[in-house]
């Protein structure tokens, strides 16, 4: 499993290393963890305009993004 | 939702650009309802960091700012303290993101609220601030990061709301040593309680929608993304439907309120501010707005504006309406130098 650790890192770095994952990775889900509302918003809005789906979940110090390609 | 949260951000961009021209038509300088880089050299002036007579008040908005986004972060329990990536480096990046603003005469929104009332120095001004943003752009897929922040202890979170308290009953109660300029941009201003009160209304709606007047860009450019972009698109239609309603539209390069028709100056200033701005992770407005949501390493972003500031304006860095001044200049070239140097040497090897 693909998974990006980008808590502690602030707009637009999540963002960032979330394209890099998607893109070196095409088709494969990916999970990715932040530490902030702006950054689950950002990641998920990301995710979705590529056609990923995002399922967030809530973990103790932050969010765990699952995102998964569609018709996966 | 995707959807609701689009429109949410047009809406507040075209109220928050209304506010700034109407600002205006209450009092401000001309095509200054908000900016923030002049707020926060006018608050540096009436504390005494720098001397120069006609830039000195304590400005109500930039208070309102942060104690809005304080209040909206506590309120939708998104307040968090938290600090410790890279601080220095965000202290003099704000403070050359400051000179930047500056040599222009202008944060990123006065650019656009110039632009909105017919100055179309701005044109050069918005144009640099994007070649800026796509140079930030090159440095993040490089894999530039200012390096994690990490949770730290609820009180260092309110040290910029208590600040801003603070100086609110300076504003309100000025005692001996605030100075307040008798003429100038300084002293053409709206009520205080006027100023408070918009800066409170921004600061909870720049707090929900994450605007910002410079990711607005860099994500159209880095992922395609217009949804902070309605952000920018709507401060300025706002703007400017206001201004042509008030009759404060009046077009051209020359003669336009504390402004200066330097085409290159105009334009390399915003490009630093521009680069500076996504090095940070955005605009001056968006930093005092995260300043009040706990964001420590925000808030030495701000105390970086304010020391930016008083350089400017004790080393005559800052410009005049009659253009740019030499040490100004030499002061952007050492700030994009400065900022290059940043975006090079603190990306992350893999």
């Amino acid at each position: 499993m693909i998974e990006v650790d980008a808590r502690g890192f602030s707009c637009p770095i999540p963002v960032v290393k979330t394209t890099q994952a998607l893109d070196g990775h095409p088709g494969k889900p990916v999970i990715v963890l932040v530490d902030s509302e702006v950054a689950r918003e950002n990641v998920s809005r990301l995710a979705r305009s590529r056609g990923y789906s995002v399922k967030v979940e809530q973990v103790l110090d932050g969010y765990r993004l699952q995102l998964a390609p569609a018709g996966k | 939702m995707a959807i609701s949260s689009r429109i949410m951000i047009i809406l507040a961009g075209l109220i928050f650009g209304a506010l700034g021209s109407l600002l205006v038509e209450w009092g401000n300088p001309g095509n200054m309802g908000i900016c923030v880089a002049c707020f926060y050299r006018d608050i540096a002036g009436a504390l005494g960091l720098h001397r120069v007579g006609v830039v000195q008040y304590i400005r109500p908005e930039i208070i309102g700012f942060v104690l809005g986004a304080f209040i909206s972060a506590y309120g939708f329990r998104e307040f968090r303290a938290r600090g410790g990536s890279s601080p220095m480096v965000r202290f003099f990046l704000g403070a050359f993101v400051m000179i930047g603003a500056l040599v222009f005469l202008g944060c990123p929104i006065r650019a656009l609220l110039r632009l909105a009332g017919g100055d179309l120095n701005g044109i050069t001004a918005v144009a640099g601030l994007i070649l800026g943003a796509v140079i930030g752009i090159l440095f993040l897929k490089q894999g530039f990061n200012l390096g994690r922040s990490s949770a730290t202890k609820r009180a260092n979170g309110w040290i910029m709301p208590v600040a801003m308290l603070a100086l609110l009953l300076l504003a309100i109660f000025p005692p001996g040593f605030i100075f307040e300029s008798e003429k100038g941009p300084g002293a053409t201003h709206v009520a205080l309680w006027i100023a408070l009160l918009a800066g409170l209304g921004g600061g909870i709606l720049v707090q929900r929608t994450r605007m910002c007047m410079v990711g607005g860009w860099r994500d159209l450019f880095l992922i395609k993304n217009t949804h902070l972009f309605g952000g920018i698109a709507g401060f300025f239609v706002g703007a400017l439907l206001l201004n042509l309603i008030l009759g404060h539209v009046s077009w051209g390069f020359e003669g336009q309120p504390v402004a200066h028709t330097n085409h290159l100056w105009n334009f390399l200033g915003m490009v630093l501010v521009g680069l500076g701005s996504v090095l940070l992770g955005g605009c001056p407005l968006r930093q005092t707005i995260l300043s009040g949501e706990g964001d420590t390493d925000a808030g030495i972003t701000v105390l970086g504006f304010f020391a930016g500031a008083a350089f400017a304006h004790n080393f005559l860095l800052a410009s005049t309406p009659d253009g740019p001044t030499d040490f100004g200049q030499v002061a952007v070239i050492v700030g994009l130098v400065f900022a290059a140097s940043v975006g090079f040497l603190m990306r992350d090897r893999t």
